[in-house]
């Protein structure tokens, strides 16, 4: 029996939920998106026996897919909330793929939402200050999340020449294919001198290159590849999947400059029988305006410290060879990367309207979480490979 | 700093870190099999896997590999500190380690900057190594 994951599932529902201060509970914003997804895929509750979220700090329960089962009325068989932070949306198709391939589900609700905004940002600030830094070795030295990312793309650009301007025109390319995305929350144009001219947070990073911080939902539903098209809308089939972790605390890191990404690349390439050419979009998890240029490169779209000419050439926005963050991205969209997956499954299915990308067979959802720490790689397809 | 408030704050495999801290004294980790440095205190080498580690005193010098000037407060608390620089140091010994450099203007902070460690009582009631330019 083969037990790769390549063609063994695909998306069939596609859920993106409230988004902005919703002033809803963390469990309601899961519930919105969880019914549009059913809704999406002519589904209803019953029809589900798989549940997974992403473990997160606004619900700090110990069995957060317990809570949402009951909250919502699943009783599911199979059911858990991964943790790898904003690399666990994609991981929550592969975990997916692996529950209905071993028979322990047929269809599998992932679900990944947040009322961060909501609760404030004093709350944000509190916790992850607990939990984020190594707590001896790094929190008592006041650190908090832009500025570990600031750690990397100081050396980045040190390396590689990089400036403040290769930063920023990445922020700017977000925010123009934001422009032709109904539900992105930051529309109005920007140039690179916006960028640079926005609040300083951690040298070099200015507000304009952190993504948004709002609350979100975002919801799929995973199904056999042989029942893939019982459904209304059209499927988007999971070719590879790969991870790469190298680290927790920046501290540790191996390397301020290349990441596990080389590796969740790497596997997701060989379990699909692709490579970095057969990709027409890429969705690559911007958290801040670095990872993008660290992620072209160690996907292997383009050599180590070649990434600001590859977005400085038009090569990856939406009239070149490779777009990337066709929505706009955790930059200018939303934030949650789960909207990355959806965004992609929109893509495939021909259903982004004003900002479709003619050529969408092959698309990559990439995924970090943490400082860099943990690396998701997900391709998704048109049809089977 | 009282060794109550070292139990209190740092879990049993790094208080002798903190404890030489206390004392002004830098501390990293060597593997008594294969003799690899390293920083954080790991329960086994991450080098050889070896199980037998001791700790060895740095001698407290080092470069900036990388650093940040942090303009926006992570905490209210911390609003009149701002500007202040978040480092990873690289020591001689060959480990890098996060740390903040003081005595020194922000802007004047660059990469491969040299570097030696001080001694400051943190907020958190520890002692904290630091580094200040050469």
């Amino acid at each position: 029996m083969n037990a790769s994951l390549r063609n063994s599932v695909a998306i069939v529902g596609v859920g993106e939920g409230p988004l902005g201060q919703t002033g809803m509970s963390a469990l309601g914003l899961h519930a919105e998106a969880a019914d549009l997804a059913l809704a999406d895929a002519g589904l209803s509750k019953h029809d589900i026996d798989g549940l997974l979220m992403v473990r997160a700090w606004e619900m700090p329960q110990l069995m957060p897919s317990a809570v949402f089962a009951e909250y919502y009325g699943l009783r599911p068989s199979y059911s858990n909330a991964l943790a790898l932070g904003g690399a666990t949306p994609c991981a929550m198709v592969a975990h997916a793929a692996m529950a209905i391939q071993a028979g322990l589900c047929r269809r599998v609700l992932a679900i990944q939402a947040s009322n961060r905004a909501t609760l404030g940002r004093d709350a944000a600030v509190s916790v992850l200050s607990e939990i984020v830094g190594h707590p001896e070795l790094e929190n008592p030295y006041e650190p908090m999340i832009p500025a570990l990312y600031a750690l990397v793309a100081q050396r980045y650009m040190h390396e590689y020449r990089a400036t403040t301007e290769d930063l920023a025109a990445v922020a700017v390319l977000c925010r123009e294919n934001a422009a032709r995305t109904p539900y992105a929350l930051m529309k109005k144009p920007i140039g690179v001198e916006d960028v640079l001219n926005s609040k300083m947070v951690a040298s070099p990073l200015h507000l304009l290159d952190c993504c948004l911080a709002n609350d979100f939902a975002a919801a799929v539903i995973v199904t056999s590849a042989d029942d893939a098209t019982n459904y209304p809308r059209p499927p988007a089939y999971l070719l590879g999947y790969g991870e790469g972790h190298t680290h927790e605390h920046i501290s540790e890191a191996p390397s301020l400059t290349t990441f596990g990404c080389v590796d969740s690349g790497k596997r997701a390439f060989a379990m699909a029988g692709l490579g970095p050419g057969d990709v027409d979009i890429a969705q690559l998890y911007d958290c801040f305006t670095i990872t993008v240029l660290i992620e072209l490169e160690d996907l292997g779209f383009c050599r180590k410290g070649e990434a600001a000419g590859l977005v400085d050439s038009g090569a990856v926005s939406r009239e070149g060879y490779l777009p990337i963050n066709t929505n706009g991205g955790m930059l200018s969209a939303t934030t949650g990367g789960m909207f990355h997956v959806t965004e992609a499954v929109r893509q495939l299915r021909g259903e982004a309207g004003d900002r479709q990308i003619d050529k969408a067979n092959v698309c990559l959802v990439h995924g970090n979480g943490g400082i860099l720490s943990t690396h998701t790689t997900l391709l998704l397809g048109r049809n089977r490979v | 700093m009282a060794e109550a408030d070292i139990e209190r704050f740092a879990a049993p495999e790094t208080r002798e870190y903190w404890r030489a801290a206390a004392e002004g004294r830098l501390l990293v980790q060597k593997c008594q099999d294969c003799g690899a440095v390293q920083f954080f205190s790991w329960v086994s080498c991450i080098e050889c896997s070896s199980s037998r580690l001791g700790w060895i005193e740095a001698s407290g010098r080092g470069k900036v590999y990388s650093f940040t000037v942090i303009h926006r407060a992570p905490k209210p608390e911390l609003r009149d500190k701002v500007p202040y620089v978040l480092a990873l140091v690289q020591l001689d010994e060959g480990v890098r380690m996060m740390s903040n450099i003081v005595e020194c203007d922000p802007q004047a902070v660059h990469i491969d900057m040299p570097v030696r460690v001080i001694f400051e009582p943190g907020s958190v009631g520890v002692v904290l190594p630091k580094f200040r330019p050469v």
